[in-house]
């Protein structure tokens, strides 16, 4: 953000301006920037995931639209969803029905603040950064809940509670995991922890000791289970729940579900790569300095994308009491036993 | 079951339209929380008047109209009917109808299976196993077409006979597609069946114990699921079944108690395999014939009564038909092997979750369109 403004400095008679707006351009700036890489990000995972899935199950997947393997098929789907009808049934809590959607996508764009894309590519470095990340990223269960609510349909509340029973639940083992990788470094800030793995492929956390890869797995599969992914997509269990909290919404108001739903895969991948895959670092002395960093932090956060669509597309969907016997017997201890390890390793 | 039942009763009402519910069965749940306390199947959202209906067709024309009872496997559906009516008439057919029939019987029961499997796995949150099996089903509704045009419901069987023989070379193309097919069963059961987590969700869940089963009059694989073995093709052999070589399998109860869902699918999967064997030993005993050979001029039975049953992909099917003499039948009634399992169905999920409602319900493998007709 500190560039944008600098850059901003630089437009005729800039300073001439009500000290309010100079505060608030960067910011609204900054703002549009990484809504619009987070938008484009998302066109792609969508498109990527059709393809993903596609293949999976010997298909082609999107073809046509754009001409080179379907590139703009999401493109057109969210143009269609943004120029729907906006249908509010009838029964509906009017003001949370329509301010739900817009409350889980502001939980996981808020968290995008913080992420460290290169070097010199964040909005802010903020000195508590993960724990915001943490922190913000749990709003969206509130939306999730209104949304399940508000829609007055007992298939929307069912998916919300259990979205709700499952988020928070998965957030200990996640937030446990990420510790692990405080502890190491002793900072909570994001930038700090991707500067702590500069150097060598064995800085990076994934391969420093054992319980911080311990840790990286733990944080991968709690991950999957807070932004709701198979085999922990129960919330939104089409064969049991039809679509879960977003039964009832369509046209725009359901877009921003899903891009909210994509938006927290990109997130947690992201988070995910800061942690323990060296976020925009690469080892690699001459490649590192021609490829920009943001780059090489989104190819890293797509892998683990892949991985994430690859496990969508092959493994079956957990029963609730299965999902909470996964977090609470079987994660949670060890992220207990990963936190005691780790902090024995960073005091040693 | 007993369950202890903690909080308030909420009622949900599942379909008639929703997803897993395999069709237009509706289904009233009284759940409390994500466990269901009492699970009442209300069907006949499909209901076509068929068995009125047909009493005013001539024997022929009624044809059609068991096609569109089990959609997903008419071909079975056409034989049990044309084979009740040949049975009322007297009628002995040539030895290349009975292995076409054969042939087409077992495919058609592949092709079940596969949707059945196929469909059982999206309802367990797994949707590629769906679009692989739907892939080699196509394989088998390709033959089909190129032997009566239709790829879903063929009016291929006649009193007497077949509509048309097979194209030449197709025996050929017929062993070919098994050769393929059933390496991919193995796929199947590498990406599906043997997944821990589906185990996980379906062993344990929905036991049918022999006993439930027998007492309510479960057939087909939902019966020998829970380990009993009884299959027409074996214990009441028609159409020259006896002549080949075949096992039922039943269920073993690999994974948790005899009876449960797993169990109930994974018979199908074998009985797939099994219908590869039969038909890879039918297509050589296909001798030169005309399949047209003994159809009658005019479909007109004897007056008097028949009830012929055969195994349909989802069990015992039974036609019952009772004949005044004339064109028409006087009364046809069908003993459906998915309108019985459907009746055990509130006993089988007493007490289960939501999630394991789903899962009873795809275990079952029903079809609307013949519990209603």
């Amino acid at each position: 953000m500190e560039s944008i403004a600098k850059l901003l400095q630089a437009i005729p008679k800039y300073d001439a301006l009500p000290e309010l707006l100079q505060f608030l351009i960067p910011i609204v700036t900054s703002c549009v920037i990484i809504f619009a890489l987070m938008a484009l990000c998302v066109l792609f995972m969508v498109w990527l995931e059709r393809k993903v899935s596609a293949h999976i199950q010997d298909r082609l997947g999107p073809m046509v639209v754009g001409g080179w393997h379907g590139w703009a098929q999401t493109l057109a789907d969210a143009l269609k969803l943004l120029l729907k009808e906006d249908i509010v049934p009838a029964s509906v809590d009017k003001i949370l029905f329509k301010m739900a959607p817009f409350i889980v996508f502001l939980g996981a764009f808020a968290a995008y603040v913080v992420l460290p894309f290169g070097a010199s590519s964040f909005v802010t470095d903020l000195n508590i950064g993960i724990l915001y990340i943490v922190a913000v990223s749990s709003l969206s269960v509130i939306g999730i809940i209104m949304a399940g609510w508000a829609s007055n349909n007992k298939y929307s509340l069912y998916g919300s509670m259990r979205a709700a029973a499952q988020v928070i639940s998965y957030e200990i083992p996640a937030a446990l995991s990420i510790m692990a990788v405080v502890i190491s470094v002793g900072s909570l800030s994001m930038v700090e922890i991707v500067k702590a793995q500069d150097g060598s492929f064995l800085n990076w956390f994934i391969f420093k000791n054992p319980f911080i890869f311990l840790a990286f797995i733990i944080y991968f599969i709690a991950s999957l289970a807070e932004v709701n992914r198979t085999p922990f997509d129960l919330p939104e269990a089409e064969s049991e729940l039809i679509a879960g909290y977003h039964t009832e919404y369509s046209g725009m108001r359901f877009a921003f579900f899903f891009l909210a739903e994509y938006a927290n895969m990109l997130l947690v991948a992201s988070v995910a790569t800061t942690l323990f895959l060296g976020g925009w670092t690469l080892p690699i002395p001459l490649l590192s300095e021609i490829i920009p960093g943001p780059i090489i932090f989104l190819v890293k956060a797509l892998l683990l994308i892949f991985i994430q669509m690859w496990m969508r597309w092959s493994l079956p969907r957990l029963r609730v009491d299965q999902l909470m016997y996964v977090n609470w017997k079987v994660l949670m201890p060890a992220s207990f036993v990963l936190i005691l390890g780790a902090g024995w390793m960073a005091i040693r | 079951m007993e369950v202890d039942y903690s909080g308030d009763i909420m009622t949900l009402n599942m379909g008639p339209q929703h997803p897993s519910t395999h069709g237009v069965l509706r289904l009233v749940l009284k759940t409390d929380g994500e466990i269901v306390a009492d699970a009442v199947p209300h069907i006949g959202y499909l209901h076509r008047c068929f068995e009125k209906h047909v009493e005013d067709v001539d024997y022929a024309g009624v044809i059609p109209f068991t096609d569109r009872m089990d959609y997903c496997a008419a071909m079975n559906m056409e034989q049990g009917y044309v084979l009740a009516v040949e049975k009322l008439m007297g009628i002995e057919v040539n030895d290349r109808v009975r292995y076409l029939r054969i042939i087409m019987a077992e495919l058609s029961r592949i092709a079940s299976h596969l949707i059945a499997a196929g469909t059982y796995g999206n309802d367990i949150g797994s949707f590629t196993p769906f679009l692989w099996c739907f892939r080699d089903r196509e394989k088998i509704l390709d033959f089909f077409e190129e032997t009566c045009g239709a790829r879903l419901l063929y009016n291929y069987h006649w009193v007497g006979g077949l509509m048309y023989d097979i194209k030449p070379g197709m025996e050929q193309k017929i062993v070919e597609f098994i050769d393929y097919f059933e390496p991919q069963v193995d796929n199947l059961n590498r990406l599906l069946s043997d997944n821990y987590i589906f185990i996980q969700r379906t062993a344990n869940v929905g036991i049918m114990s022999p006993e439930t089963a027998i007492s309510y009059g479960v057939t087909g694989p939902n019966l020998r699921g829970s380990g009993v073995q009884f299959d027409v093709r074996k214990d009441e052999p028609y159409l020259g079944y006896e002549e080949l070589e075949f096992e039922v399998p039943v269920g073993k109860g690999e994974h948790g108690p005899v009876g449960s869902c797993w169990d109930r699918y994974m018979v199908r999967i074998r009985e797939v395999k099994e219908s590869c064997k039969i038909i890879r030993q039918a297509v050589p005993r296909l001798t030169p014939g005309d399949v047209r050979e003994n159809v009658p001029k005019r479909v007109k039975p004897p007056a008097g009564e028949v009830y012929m049953r055969t195994e349909a992909p989802r069990g015992e099917l039974g036609y019952y038909i009772v004949s005044d003499g004339s064109l028409k039948p006087y009364r046809l009634k069908v003993k459906s092997p998915c309108f019985t399992v459907m009746s055990a169905f509130r006993e089988v999920s007493r007490g289960a979750m939501i999630a394991d409602i789903i899962s009873i319900l795809g275990s079952f493998d029903i079809v609307l369109g013949e519990i209603d007709r």
